[in-house]
């Protein structure tokens, strides 16, 4: 009798268990974006990735449950310009023969506000890592959940520009990562 | 010699600062362009586009001081053709003084760079982003800018050939030092 009754409350919890805790949603790529701002002989230039991939298990009830971990495949950068593309694949750049991905891992995430959240973890580019705190907002439409968000990252930092591209006075040690993603939201 | 008026120094000043930038920009285009990507090939393409729209404000400075001061009629010996060609050319000079700095802007911005002038005041780009329109405007700014050029060589050896074969004043009363002390 006991024994059924540990059953039975064991096969409740097994059950239980998705509920609390999200399943892990792929970002819908089409709809999503990494894109980065810096600036070039004080000239705003805007870039992005076209491929990545994001993993994401949130639940704004429980932020601090949160697993999500986001891989950017560094060989896709587009800069609308061949030649800044080729150059920035190149190994005093990007590097990404040795180093084809960047990786970003949500260590911990708060709540800082009605709707708003700040993420905090390793971010991984060209062998190095560093903790970044990235604040986004989120947003729930149409079975949808929209996450937004942007952090500053020192390029230098990253040995992303290295040599005679260190002069931060053709390019700025300052960008700017602006992220959206859209996942499918479980109800 | 009857009087036919000079240029005065503001006319004769800009002319020269003018013909210094335009000289020295069509060079250091020239140059620019073919170098691989490096620190210095984007401080080139920046100085570039300075000199660019200084040229342009520079023209726009002279053309007001044109209409507003008559230059000196051209020398009586010289033929028809020879005045309208002087004329045609100078007007063509004009056309592209501005043709070429707006063609460079449009196309840097077609291209997706804002052009910020000294760094510091940002010129709003009239286009977005195109890469197909960057290319058309690629060409355009430099084909422009090679008749720009065949026209500077033109005018320059115009006013050496008055100098020198026709020995009138025309080179002189832009270059004051030649004129015959008398």
């Amino acid at each position: 009798m006991i024994a059924r009754l540990l059953a039975a409350a064991a096969a409740a919890l097994v059950l239980a268990l998705p509920a609390a805790a999200q399943a892990p949603q792929k970002v819908v790529a089409e709809k999503s974006h990494i894109r980065f701002a810096f600036k070039q002989m004080n000239v705003p230039v805007e870039g992005r990735f076209r491929k990545f991939d994001a993993t994401v298990a949130f639940d704004p009830r429980k932020p601090e449950a949160t697993k999500a971990e986001f891989e950017v495949d560094l060989a896709s950068i587009d800069l609308g310009n061949p030649e800044g593309e080729t150059e920035a694949r190149r190994k005093p750049w990007l590097n990404v023969e040795a180093f084809p991905r960047a990786k970003f891992v949500a260590a911990s995430v708060k709540a800082t506000g009605p709707g708003r959240y700040e993420a905090t973890g390793p971010l991984s580019i060209k062998g190095t890592s560093l903790t970044i705190t990235a604040p986004f907002t989120l947003a729930d439409a149409g079975g949808m959940r929209t996450v937004e968000g942007q952090f500053p990252l020192k390029r230098l930092q990253f040995r992303i520009g290295d040599g005679p591209w260190s002069d931060t006075e053709t390019v700025a040690d300052e960008v700017t990562v602006r992220f959206k993603f859209v996942i499918p939201s479980t109800p | 010699m009857p009087d036919r008026g000079e240029y005065g120094a503001t006319a004769i000043g800009l002319h020269w600062l003018a013909a210094a930038l335009i000289v020295a920009n069509l060079a250091l285009g020239l140059y620019m362009v073919d170098l691989s990507l490096s620190p210095a090939k984007l401080r080139y393409y920046s100085w570039h586009k300075w000199a660019g729209v200084t040229i342009f404000l520079l023209s726009a400075l002279r053309l007001l001081w044109r209409l507003s001061h008559r230059a000196p009629a051209l020398p009586d010996s010289m033929p028809t053709w020879q005045r309208a060609a002087a004329h045609a050319s100078h007007h063509l000079l004009y056309l592209l003084f501005f043709a070429v700095p707006l063609t460079g802007w449009l196309f840097s911005s077609a291209a997706g760079f804002q052009t910020v002038y000294f760094g510091v005041v940002p010129i709003p780009d009239l286009l977005d982003k195109n890469k197909e329109l960057a290319d058309v405007l690629k060409l355009v700014h430099r084909s422009l800018t090679y008749g720009l050029a065949a026209l500077v060589v033109l005018h320059a050896a115009a006013a050496i050939k008055h100098h020198v074969v026709d020995n009138d004043d025309v080179l002189a009363r832009m270059l004051p030092f030649l004129k015959p002390r008398s």
